[in-house]
């Protein structure tokens, strides 16, 4: 019939611009990295397939440290965003008064649209040697000469763990406001201890929330460049810089692409486990927002 | 001439039938109603007129021209939503007006026609207005005439009052039955809600299950139901079950599970003794007094509680086979002898009992 | 009594004062950051030296404002031709995207679904790099089989603009979609009923229904590409954007007030649109009802 016809025709000009998308620019080029990572070098323009790439990470011990360095640190910088970010989002969700809570849920919002870049210029600005804090400390008296507070491991976890923040209490706070007060009078009223109710109850049902922000802020942290390379100087030793080198400053595209894999199937492992050990999906966990 | 025919219309969703060999005439100027229970196929039904799904198998014509290859644009049966679907994104003037762009009008001739309808349904000055400045009443009447500005052969109307709240619904059964009679146009109206249907039809038809158990009059709907599906959807009754005795004269005489006899008009129901029968009566077919005739059922008890509701009111009594049956009392008359713990005789005619066999439990 | 509220006075007081120096952290970077803008020095640090505008507006040296510096006004130039394109590209194709997933049924849909939402958990670094890879790919092998030089596949605007795109339809798909799924479809069909074709009914009712979503997708997307840093970086060729410019200065002259000034600009900006695009996605209530 007709209509048939017009809506297989309609369906087929939907699917074109997204499968374009999707081959072209994402599965392709994803596969593309896979392709060249498995490529050895064997004389000028030639090349043989091979694990040759791989071994040479395993073999290099600065490579696998710094995976594995990028991959703690990441670790480390998601749980104390949550850490940071949990109370934020239930006085947010929760405690404040309906007005401030608009309010201030746009405060969160706004420096979450401000480029890392800015951000991580304004805590060099602060922490540097000649910096605002460094200064502030001299003019108290608390020390004598100018300190550096930039390129160290504190700093880049303090840097970092302000970058992602934010990511971590969006979701929060939206789980957290579908939470019924009921539900807290109900175990306050069986008896629970605050302790209790906010372990047995609270935390259940903002899991879907923590796991989302887990996500998002642990990929966003492993995938990161600007913020160590700008806090922790040249010896951050951070694996996208690791790439980024291989890449562009030493122009060795097996390598680079290798390690790029390397990542991606790291933090994609670590994801799988998070989602795993939790119970949740990826597609309804990320996507919600 | 009918202005919409349907003639053994089916639709299948899978192994699902939604709506199983249906037929219907309205002829011109016709209020006709389908009621049904949720998930009857009425709504099925209706988008099928209005070419949103495709029959399985069957014909549907408008105006003695079948519709089945035209798409829903083309097709001159308008539709009231449930939800009215009124375009939020443009305001009173604009939504009434949008059918008659769509068909190319001049402006002066959208500009006449839209104040024209306006004025019709009594709302002259809303053009400008936006649709969330109007009430529900309102909302509803604007739809209506945003669908008769196209003058169409058929309104099809989706349960639209099922949003309003109870004492406007009241008031807009009466205002739609006045609208139809103005525009003087074939009404298809779809409800769960026998009031709404018995109150504005001049026809109604009772789906079940995706087929047609009766279509009728109210009055006929009411007085002379023909399955016991219409016995019980339609109005209030009081319900027994029952083994047949005897038959005689289109009379069965029925022995209750309580133990009670009672006679009933079995008309075209094919009963014969030993089967099992439902038996429905009226509440307001029932009244308090001990007479007894030879064409009445009778039944003692007590009066077990009162329940006032105005002229609706009613009576539980509590029979002496412990089952409780509603009678309908005057609840307006302040001197109703009537009280809780009074005993009570009760009588009503043959001819208003009706029987049915009873389905497979 | 608010039960989620917390009891105890000490603790509350904790509470509180931790949520201050919560928002402090938040602040305290752009603070710096954009403070410095004014500070009428030739470094972003103290001593305060005096209010001045100079670092927007001045065209002598040593204090070239922001404004007047030729390579920062090419950046900003170029970020904003990337990101009109890449976005007006993003908010078309999520679109249709939303279309599909939110109307139709296919095969493989939730398996599609899927690969729809992954370029947002993919690094940024790595889709970069995977478009790099895999244009070089084609431009060699056309090179190789033709004879011909594709330079639009080697590093450049293209490829920001491509690399970019690859990450913002998946944003402005969801975006769309969400607001797609709120549709309620009998106006389409109310609309159909009342006559209209097809095409009229989608310019009339369902895309005016959209549009505040259309408007808010695309200023996402213009925002996120406008501050994207990392996936630009690997595929960057002679025509820098603003982050990148702004970058290298950074690396290799060194912090001036011009970047506070940079910094304070994009903040401004950045905040301005993101405002505007949450204000448009919120659901408007009745202008009747406020009053």
């Amino acid at each position: 019939m007709l209509q048939k016809d017009a809506q297989r025709l309609s369906l087929l000009l939907l699917l074109t611009p997204f499968l374009l998308w999707i081959l072209l620019l994402v599965v392709l080029p994803q596969l593309g990295i896979v392709g060249i990572s498995l490529r050895e070098k064997v004389g000028p323009r030639q090349f043989t397939f091979g694990l040759a790439n791989y071994l040479a990470f395993v073999q290099e011990p600065i490579y696998w440290n710094t995976l594995l360095r990028t991959a703690v640190m990441s670790i480390l910088v998601t749980f104390l965003a949550l850490l940071v970010g949990f109370p934020v989002a239930y006085y947010i969700a929760k405690i404040a008064p309906y007005r401030s809570q608009t309010a201030l849920f746009l405060l969160c919002l706004v420096p979450l649209w401000v480029s890392d870049l800015v951000r991580a210029f304004g805590w060099i600005v602060l922490l540097r040697e000649t910096g605002l804090i460094s200064g502030a400390l001299q003019a108290i008296g608390i020390i004598k000469g100018p300190i550096e507070l930039l390129y160290n491991d504190a700093t880049v976890v303090v840097g970092l763990v302000y970058t992602v923040v934010l990511f971590m209490i969006v979701p929060l706070v939206s789980t957290l406001n579908g939470m019924d007060n009921s539900l807290l009078e109900a175990g306050h009223n069986l008896g629970g201890s605050r302790i209790t109710v906010f372990r047995r109850i609270v935390v259940p049902y903002a899991m879907p929330g923590i796991v989302a922000g887990c996500i998002i802020v642990f990929m966003m942290t492993a995938g990161s460049y600007l913020t160590p390379i700008l806090l922790g100087g040249k010896n951050s030793m951070w694996f996208t810089e690791q790439i980024y080198d291989q890449f562009i400053t030493r122009y060795n595209w097996e390598s680079g692409a290798t390690f790029g894999v390397l990542l991606l199937a790291f933090t994609s492992f670590v994801v799988w486990l998070g989602l795993r050990l939790t119970g949740q999906k990826l597609a309804t966990t990320v996507a919600k927002d | 001439m009918y202005d919409l025919q349907c003639e053994n219309l089916t639709k299948r969703f899978g192994a699902f039938t939604a709506v199983d060999g249906v037929s219907l005439e309205i002829p011109g100027g016709s209020f006709f109603s389908i009621l049904g229970p949720s998930g009857c196929g009425k709504t099925t039904l209706m988008r099928m007129i209005a070419g949103f799904e495709d029959p399985s198998s069957g014909d549907i014509k408008i105006k003695g021209r079948s519709v089945l290859g035209s798409p829903p644009n083309k097709r001159n049966v308008k539709m009231v939503f449930q939800h009215l679907a009124l375009f939020p994104m443009m305001n009173v003037g604009e939504n009434i007006a949008y059918g008659l762009r769509c068909r190319g009008a001049s402006k002066a001739d959208i500009t006449r026609k839209v104040g024209a309808v306006l004025e019709r349904i009594g709302l002259p000055d809303v053009a400008q207005k936006q649709i969330h400045q109007l009430s529900g009443g309102q909302k509803q009447r604007i739809a209506i005439a945003r669908c008769m500005v196209l003058e169409p052969d058929v309104l099809l109307l989706d349960e639209p009052l099922g949003a309003l709240d109870l004492k406007l619904r009241e008031r807009m059964k009466i205002e739609l039955k006045l609208l139809q009679h103005q525009f003087d146009t074939t009404f298809l109206y779809i409800t769960h809600d026998q009031s709404e249907a018995l109150v504005m039809s001049d026809h109604v038809a009772v789906m079940n299950a995706g087929k047609f158990e009766q279509i009728g009059t109210p009055q006929e709907l009411y007085h002379n139901p023909r399955t016991a599906f219409v016995a019980g959807f339609v109005g209030d009754s009081n319900r027994w079950h029952g083994k047949v005795n005897r038959i005689s004269n289109g009379e069965a005489e029925i022995v209750t599970s309580g133990g009670d006899t009672i006679v009933a008009n079995c008309g075209a129901s094919a009963l014969s003794p030993g089967d099992s029968a439902e038996i429905f009566v009226r509440p307001d077919c029932i009244a308090f007094g001990g007479v007894r005739r030879e064409t009445q059922n009778t039944l003692t008890g007590t009066v077990d509680s009162l329940l006032f509701n105005g002229a609706n009111s009613r009576a539980l009594v509590r029979i002496d086979s412990r089952e409780l049956i509603e009678v309908a009392i005057n609840g307006v008359d302040r001197s109703s002898p009537i009280k809780p713990g009074d005993p009570a005789h009760l009588n009503w005619a043959f001819a208003d009992t009706q029987c049915f066999p009873a389905k497979e439990r | 009594m608010n039960v989620a509220a917390l009891q105890s006075r000490a603790f509350r007081l904790i509470y509180k004062g931790y949520l201050v120096a919560f928002f402090a952290y938040l602040a305290a970077p752009l603070l710096a950051a954009g403070v410095f803008a004014f500070n009428d020095s030739q470094f972003p640090a103290l001593p305060w030296n005096g209010f001045t505008l100079d670092w927007f507006f001045s065209d002598t040296e040593p204090k070239i404002g922001m404004f007047h510096d030729r390579r920062l006004m090419r950046g900003l130039q170029t970020s904003l031709y990337v990101g009109i394109i890449v976005s007006a590209m993003a908010v078309a194709v999520g679109t249709c995207n939303a279309f599909l997933f939110e109307r139709r049924d296919f095969p493989f849909k939730s398996a599609l679904f899927v690969l729809l939402v992954i370029p947002l958990v993919i690094p940024g670094v790595i889709i970069g790099i995977s478009v790099l890879v895999f244009a070089s790919m084609i431009a060699n092998g056309v090179e190789q089989a033709l004879g011909q030089d594709w330079s639009i596949l080697r590093p450049g605007l293209t490829l920001v603009i491509l690399g970019q795109f690859s990450f913002l339809t998946t944003i402005t798909s969801l975006v769309i979609a969400a607001r797609l799924r709120k549709f309620d479809i009998s106006l389409e069909e109310a609309a159909l009923n009342l006559g209209a074709s097809r095409p009229r009914v989608l310019a009339t009712v369902t895309l005016p229904f959209l549009a505040p979503a259309l408007t808010a997708a695309f200023l996402v997307a213009f925002l996120v590409s406008f501050e994207n840093f990392n996936t630009t970086l690997m595929l960057v060729g002679s025509d820098a954007p603003l982050t990148i410019t702004m970058y290298d200065r950074m690396v290799k002259v060194g912090s001036t007030p011009v970047l506070n000034a940079v910094s304070l600009f994009l903040m401004v900006g950045s905040g301005i649109l993101a405002l505007l695009s949450v204000v448009l996605q919120r659901d408007k209530a009745p202008p009747g009802s406020a009053t």
